[in-house]
C-alpha cells in the first residue's frame, strides 16, 4: 500500500497546471470564477483545447482518438486539476455515454459516422431515456418504433432531456416490439434532431432555468441503419451504459474545490467578534463533510485500482453515485447557510454576474445551485433505487 | 389544559381557510406573485373588509383585540395556499410593533391606515455583516436640533417595494454589537437620501436593500424611547417568529398531504410507489415532523400570551423545529415527486421554495439552537 505519486505522475501533474496556465482562456475563466452560465460555443471551445492535447476522451480506446492512453492515476491527476483549476465540466452525453455505446456496439459505418464529430465537439448528443411515465422504472418505456421497410417509425415522448434545445443527435431508448418482458423488446436508436416530427419543449425547473426540455416524436423517420446492436438490444446497452457512467472523479474534485472556496468566504464573514468559519456549529458541519468527502474520494480510487486490475465497476458506482450526490447537496446547502438573508433575492440566469444583484459578489448563483441540485438524488437512477441495487447485488437480500 | 379554539377563533379560521380554498387556487397565487407589485392588491383591501388586518392588533389601537392565536390561525391558512399577501410584514412585524409601543399619534397615523387597507408597512433590522443578531447595527442616527440624521445600510427588507413607511433600526449611542443604544425610527419611504433598491426573493415575494444616505427624521418618529430599540425590536421578531411558523406548519399540511397522495397515484414497477415501505416510512416521517412542529406552534404561542418567564425559550424551539423540519418535508416532498418535483409548474417545488426562505428568517436552526441553550 502506498499513497504516494511516482516521480513520473507529479511530472505529470506540472505538464497539466502548465498546460491550465497557458490554455485555459481568460473569458471562460472569468465567467467560471462569477459561476455565469457559459454559452454552448464557449462549452465546444474549451472541449476542443481539451481534445486538442488529447484530455477530452481520456477513456476511448485509443484506435478512435490516435492519442495517447492515459494511465488511472494520470485520469486521477488530471481531472483533479481541471476541477481545481474550475474548468467547465465536459457534456458527457457524446464522449461519456453515446460514444462508448457507439465504438463498443456499433458498426463500423456508425463508428466511422459518429465518433470523429464527438471527439471534435462538433455534434452534440442527448438522452433519450426517460418518459413521462417512466422514471426509476425505466424498462417500462412505451415510446415505439416500429420498423417499416428500411425505417423506422418513432412515436412517443421523452422527458427531462438536459440540453436538448441544443442537441444535433439524440440517442434514444425505444420500444420495437411488446412481450411480456418489458426489458426484451427495447432497442437503442440514434436519431438526428432535425428530422421532421420532432419537438422540443422547455421544461423550466424550481431554480428558473431551462435545462431540460421534453422531446415529442410524432411519426418521425429514422433510417434503420441507426440502431445500434441488435434490435432487442436496448436494455443491455442502458445497463452497460449505467456501469460506465462514471464522472466520479471529476465530481469529487469539484467538491473538494467547493468546500474549500466555502472556507474561505465564510472566514470573511463577521459573526460577532469573529467569523462564520470560527463559530463552532459552522465548523463542525464543514469538518463533518469533509471527513464523509475525504472517505468518498478513498473508496472511489480503490474501486479505480480494482479496475485498472481488471475488474469491472458494479454494484459499487451505486455507493459512488449516493455518496456523491450527498455531498453535492450538503456543501450546496452550506452555502446557503452561510449566505443567511442575501440568499434570498431571486435573479435569473442572465441576470447572474451583473451589478444589479444585492448581496455578496458571489451571491445569487448559490440558492438556484441549491434548488437545481435537488435533481441529483432524483437523476441517473433516484438514490432509493441505487440502494435496492446495493441491497440486491451486494448484500445478497 | 384546552387545545380548542373559541367561537370567534373558529369562524375566522373557517372563513381565511374558505377564502384560500375558493379564491386562491394555485394559477391565481402564481399570476400575483408574478406580477409587478408581487400580491394583489384587491386581495388586500378584502383582508381590511374583513377585519383580518386588525384582528390582533388591541382595541386602544383601532383594532379588533384578538390574541397571537388569531394570527397564528390566519397565517397558517395563509400557509396552505403559500398565500403572498405582505400579512406578516405589515401587520405583524411592523404593525404589533406600533401597537405595542407607538405613541397615539403613531397609532393613529400610521396603524388605523394599516389597519383599512391603505398603508404597507416593512421593518427593517438586518444589515448586511449582522446576520441575524438584531443588536449588531451599525445603521446610525445622529441628533441635530429636533431631527435626526441617518445613515447606514438595511439589507433585505422583506415588503420593502411596497411600504410607505419603514420601521428602521440605527444606533444612537454604545458600540456595534451593544444591545443598548440602539433605537427604532419611522421613516417615510420616500425621503430624501433614502434609496432602495428592489427584486423578487426566491419564494416568489418581494423585498428591497436600503441605502440611507443622511435621511432627516423628527423625533416623533422615534418608537419608544431613545437608546432602548432592542427589546421592542426582539418582542416584535418573537412574534414574527410565531406567526412565520404557522404558516410553516400549513405549508407542511400541504406537501405532505400532497406527496402522500401522489405516491398513491404514481405507478412504477407495476405499482403505486406509495407501496414501497422505504417511502411510506419516509412519509411517516415527514407526517410526524409536521405534528411536532405544530405541537410546539401552540406550546409557545400559549406560553407567549400568557407572558409566561420561558416563552422566549419556547419561541426559539419552535424556530429550530420550524427550520430542521422544514427543510426535511420540503426535501423529501421534492424527492418523493421525483423529476416533477423540480419543476417550475408544480405547486411543490414552491412550497418546498417557501419552507427554505422561512427556514432563515428571522434565524436559522444554528442560531436558535445557540439562543435556546442560552436562555
Amino acid at each position: 500500500m502506498d499513497l504516494k505519486f511516482s516521480e513520473a505522475d507529479v511530472t505529470f501533474r506540472e505538464e497539466v497546471v502548465n498546460f491550465l496556465e497557458t490554455e485555459y482562456p481568460d473569458d471562460i475563466k472569468e465567467k467560471q470564477d462569477k459561476r455565469i452560465p457559459l454559452e454552448k460555443d464557449e462549452i465546444v471551445r474549451w472541449q476542443q483545447i481539451l481534445n486538442k492535447k488529447g484530455w477530452f476522451a481520456i477513456n476511448w480506446p485509443t484506435d478512435y482518438t490516435n492519442q495517447e492512453e492515459l494511465s488511472v492515476t494520470q485520469k486521477y491527476i488530471l481531472q483533479e486539476e481541471l476541477a481545481k483549476a474550475n474548468t467547465p465540466t465536459t457534456i458527457p452525453f457524446g464522449v461519456g455515454m453515446c460514444a462508448p455505446v457507439v465504438y463498443t456496439f456499433g458498426t463500423d459505418e456508425q463508428k466511422e459516422k459518429f465518433l470523429p464529430s464527438i471527439l471534435n465537439s462538433e455534434v452534440w448528443w442527448c438522452q433519450g431515456y426517460s418518459e413521462p411515465g417512466s422514471g426509476s422504472d425505466l424498462a417500462s418505456l412505451k415510446t415505439k418504433a416500429e420498423l417499416k421497410e428500411d425505417k423506422y417509425i418513432v412515436n412517443g415522448a421523452k422527458t427531462w432531456t438536459t440540453l436538448a434545445q441544443h442537441a444535433d443527435w439524440i440517442f434514444c431508448l425505444v420500444r420495437t416490439e411488446t412481450t411480456d418482458i418489458k426489458q426484451e423488446g427495447i432497442s437503442f436508436l440514434l436519431i438526428d434532431m432535425k428530422t421532421p416530427g420532432i419537438e422540443v419543449k422547455p421544461i423550466i425547473t424550481i431554480d428558473g432555468s431551462h435545462e431540460v426540455n421534453m422531446v415529442y416524436f410524432d411519426n418521425v423517420e429514422v433510417p434503420a441503419e441507426n440502431l445500434v446492436g441488435e434490435q432487442g438490444q436496448g436494455w443491455n446497452i442502458a445497463k452497460f451504459l449505467l456501469a460506465h457512467e462514471r464522472s466520479g472523479i471529476a465530481g469529487i474534485a469539484a467538491l473538494k474545490r467547493e468546500l474549500s472556496r466555502l472556507k474561505d468566504l465564510s472566514s470573511d464573514i463577521p459573526l460577532g467578534e469573529g467569523t462564520l468559519l470560527e463559530d463552532v456549529q459552522f465548523r463542525n458541519k464543514i469538518e463533518e463533510t469533509e471527513i464523509e468527502l475525504t472517505a468518498t474520494e478513498f473508496t472511489e480510487l480503490r474501486t479505480l485500482a480494482a479496475m485498472s486490475q481488471g475488474g469491472s465497476p458494479g454494484a459499487e458506482s451505486s455507493i459512488l453515485k449516493i455518496k456523491g450526490t450527498e455531498l453535492q447537496q450538503t456543501i450546496s446547502e452550506l452555502f446557503v447557510e452561510m449566505l443567511a438573508y442575501y440568499a434570498h433575492p431571486f435573479y435569473l440566469e442572465n441576470e447572474i454576474g451583473t451589478n444589479e444583484t444585492v448581496g455578496p459578489d458571489y451571491a445569487a448563483p448559490v440558492m438556484p445551485h441549491y434548488l437545481n441540485y435537488r435533481k441529483v438524488s432524483i437523476y441517473g437512477g433516484s438514490n432509493e433505487i441505487q440502494r435496492n441495487v446495493i441491497s440486491k447485488a451486494i448484500l445478497g437480500l | 389544559m384546552d387545545f380548542t379554539f373559541n367561537e370567534e377563533q373558529t369562524l375566522i379560521q373557517d372563513q381565511v381557510d374558505q377564502f384560500v380554498q375558493k379564491e386562491y387556487d394555485w394559477e391565481t397565487r402564481q399570476s400575483l406573485s408574478n406580477s409587478d407589485l408581487g400580491f394583489g392588491e384587491s386581495n388586500w383591501q378584502k383582508f381590511a373588509e374583513l377585519g383580518w388586518l386588525g384582528i390582533s392588533v388591541s382595541e386602544d389601537s383601532g383594532g379588533f383585540g384578538g390574541s397571537a392565536i388569531e394570527s397564528m390561525l390566519i397565517m397558517e391558512a395563509f400557509g396552505k395556499g403559500l398565500v403572498v399577501e405582505p400579512f406578516l410584514e405589515t401587520m405583524i412585524m411592523a404593525g404589533s410593533l406600533i401597537d405595542d409601543h407607538g405613541s397615539d399619534e403613531q397609532k393613529s397615523s400610521i396603524l388605523e391606515p394599516a389597519i383599512s387597507g391603505e398603508m404597507h408597512l416593512a421593518l427593517a433590522y438586518a444589515e448586511p455583516q449582522s446576520r441575524f443578531n438584531l443588536s449588531d447595527v451599525v445603521t446610525e442616527a445622529k441628533s441635530e436640533g429636533e431631527n435626526y440624521i441617518l445613515n447606514g445600510y438595511k439589507s433585505v427588507v422583506m415588503n420593502g417595494p411596497s411600504a410607505n413607511k419603514i420601521i428602521i433600526s440605527a444606533r444612537t449611542s454604545s458600540s456595534q454589537l451593544d444591545e443598548n443604544g440602539i433605537t427604532l425610527f419611522i421613516v417615510d419611504s420616500d425621503s430624501k437620501g433614502l434609496s432602495k433598491t428592489n427584486y423578487k426573493t426566491v419564494d416568489g415575494r418581494r423585498a428591497s436593500d436600503l441605502t440611507i444616505e443622511n435621511v432627516s427624521v423628527s423625533k416623533d418618529n422615534i418608537i419608544g424611547n431613545l437608546d432602548s430599540g432592542f427589546e421592542i425590536l426582539d418582542s416584535a421578531i418573537d412574534k414574527a417568529i410565531l406567526a412565520i411558523s404557522a404558516e410553516a406548519v400549513g405549508a407542511m399540511e400541504v406537501l405532505y398531504k400532497t406527496t402522500v397522495e401522489y405516491t398513491k397515484t404514481r405507478e412504477q414497477f407495476g405499482t403505486p410507489i406509495g407501496k414501497f415501505q422505504v417511502l411510506q416510512h419516509r412519509m411517516v416521517d415527514m407526517f410526524m415532523e409536521y405534528e411536532q412542529c405544530k405541537s410546539l406552534l401552540y406550546m409557545a404561542t400559549m406560553k407567549h400570551e400568557e407572558g409566561a418567564s420561558d416563552a422566549k425559550k419556547a419561541i426559539s424551539g419552535l424556530k429550530y423545529q420550524v427550520g430542521k423540519a422544514g427543510k426535511f418535508i420540503g426535501q423529501q416532498a421534492v424527492q418523493l415527486h421525483g423529476g416533477m418535483g423540480v419543476t417550475d409548474e408544480l405547486n411543490v417545488g414552491h412550497y418546498f421554495k417557501r419552507l427554505t426562505t422561512v427556514g432563515t428568517i428571522f434565524g436559522n436552526t444554528d442560531y436558535h439552537l445557540k439562543k435556546y441553550t442560552s436562555l
